[in-house]
């Protein structure tokens, strides 16, 4: 039986790990090499690097530390953040990674999606989704540009459109990031994660909101999702990944448990 | 002084010319092993042990090694070669993964089999993430057990067959691993299968031929389809 990933999101910003609340405030929380091999050691199944000022700053990032995560880590893992064609993300996979997410230069062109596909093969690619459930109108929509919040705006997509849109393409995942739940800590939002899994057949990853470990659980029996990303409440310590394993696996969920 | 003494590598991985090679060669490294990419014939030829890496599809990945004449070289070698993946998908008779093409794509013909579509009875595609083995008795597998998690990125297989020494199940059970003689070759990413993966790779360091069960090919006996 294939076991549910726990998968700690590391967002990078001028080489350091931040965590931000909602978006904002980015704090520095540590560097990424020994982060990322602490998460390794405590049985994390993925990682996700996520250089979230390059898109919205279009910007040319220097990509190295790829290079220096994949020397050290023996877990897979997948890096996010300002690819926007298909040489960048070659550089990228040469230096070690085993996946590459686009966001928001797939909102500004979807065929970029299919042009990664074709060269790399699907389950090289894998596609990140803001989304904002506006409690006014009830509606489920596509937030872009989001790694900076003087940029983010809002696009035509309604995030299930753009979830099968996105596999037509031939993305080979799924990252969905509820802005709303994201840094607060108070739960997936398990009713659009639902919504999301009905309509998508690639693996699918639920982030933003975890707060408690009960919250992963849920969100594996409830939203029946492939994995859980959380950032905050592994850099905080709140919760401990090898912890959190042994928890799910008394609930009856499989998980991968490490010595 | 002492002649330059050229220190002979552990593992050599066949340079085919897709993307990401260095995640197997730090994984080697990470293992004290000497590791070596190359594409010239004498220096994979004098290697101890050869490894084929692939991602991307099979149709990419055969067009690229005929371009590179690794198509007839492969099936000569003698000593242990590990196909990781794709790599694994390459050394079978064909595949289903066409790509851009209209038939099927002609792969190395090393171990008898058809790469099909993996049957996930409505699971999500690719298989992704971590899965269990149901292995043999085969030396790659020596020190795993069934608690043992590995790491599969997939949506092709290969079916069960005689061939297979580890299987494993999404939706349906297909080969985690095949061997034939002196090639061996897993569907999983050892190289990103944390400690289970390790041991893999050490246990194929260790490897000799005389170590490969009884089955093994006679020198030459296979010919390239």
């Amino acid at each position: 039986m294939l076991a549910k990933r726990i998968v700690p999101c590391l967002d990078v910003k001028d080489g350091k790990v931040v965590k931000g609340v909602q978006f904002r405030n980015h704090e520095i929380v540590g560097d990424i090499v020994p982060l990322a091999a602490r998460y390794a050691e405590e049985g994390a199944d993925e990682l996700v690097f996520y250089d979230i000022s390059a898109s919205a700053r279009d910007a040319v990032v220097d990509k190295s530390w790829v290079s220096r995560i994949a020397e050290r880590i023996d877990i897979p893992f997948c890096v996010a953040g300002g690819i926007k064609t298909a040489a960048q993300a070659r550089e990228i996979l040469a230096f070690g990674a085993d996946k590459i997410s686009i966001n928001s230069p797939a909102l500004t062109d979807p065929s970029l999606i299919r042009r990664l596909h074709d060269e790399f093969g699907r389950q090289c690619v894998v596609v990140g989704i803001d989304s904002f459930f506006d409690a006014q109108s009830g509606d489920y929509t596509v937030k872009q540009f989001t790694g900076d919040e003087a940029a983010t705006r809002s696009t035509r997509w309604h995030t299930l459109d753009w979830v099968e849109e996105v596999q037509r393409q031939g993305c080979g995942e799924i990252v969905l990031n509820v802005m709303n739940q994201d840094g607060v800590r108070q739960g997936y939002d398990l009713t659009q994660l639902s919504k999301v899994r009905a309509v998508c057949d690639v693996p699918l990853i639920a982030s933003g909101g975890a707060g408690t470990m009960a919250h992963f659980a849920e969100v594996f029996s409830e939203a029946r999702v492939d994995a859980a990303l959380a950032a905050s409440v592994f850099h905080k310590g709140i919760i401990n990944i090898g912890e959190l394993k042994q928890f799910l696996a008394s609930q009856g969920i499989a998980v991968r448990l490490t010595e | 002084m002492a002649d330059e003494i050229q220190t002979p590598a552990d593992v050599v991985i066949i340079d085919t010319g897709c993307a990401n090679l260095s995640s197997v060669r730090f994984a080697f490294e990470r293992l004290g092993a000497r590791v070596e990419i190359s594409l010239d014939e004498a220096t994979l030829r004098a290697a101890p042990r050869l490894v084929l890496p692939g991602v991307g599809t099979a149709a990419a990945a055969m067009a690229s090694l005929k371009a590179r004449g690794l198509d007839k070289l492969i099936p000569t070698f003698t000593q242990p070669v590990l196909g990781v993946c794709l790599g694994m998908q390459l050394l079978m008779t064909s595949s289903k993964e066409r790509g851009a093409e209209n038939t099927d794509i002609p792969c190395l013909g090393i171990i008898p089999g058809e790469i099909r579509e993996l049957r996930s009875n409505g699971l999500p595609l690719p298989h992704m993430g971590w899965n269990r083995l149901n292995t043999s008795a085969h030396p790659l597998f020596n020190g795993l057990s069934t608690a043992d998690w590995v790491y599969f990125v997939h949506s092709f297989c290969a079916p069960e067959s005689s061939y297979t020494i580890a299987s494993c199940e999404y939706g349906e059970a297909f080969s985690a691993a095949v061997a034939r003689g002196n090639f061996m070759g897993v569907q999983f990413h050892p190289e990103k299968s944390a400690a289970a993966g390790a041991k893999i790779l050490k246990n194929f360091l260790g490897l000799t031929l005389a170590d490969l069960p009884k089955c093994a090919l006679q020198q030459g006996s296979v010919e390239p389809v």
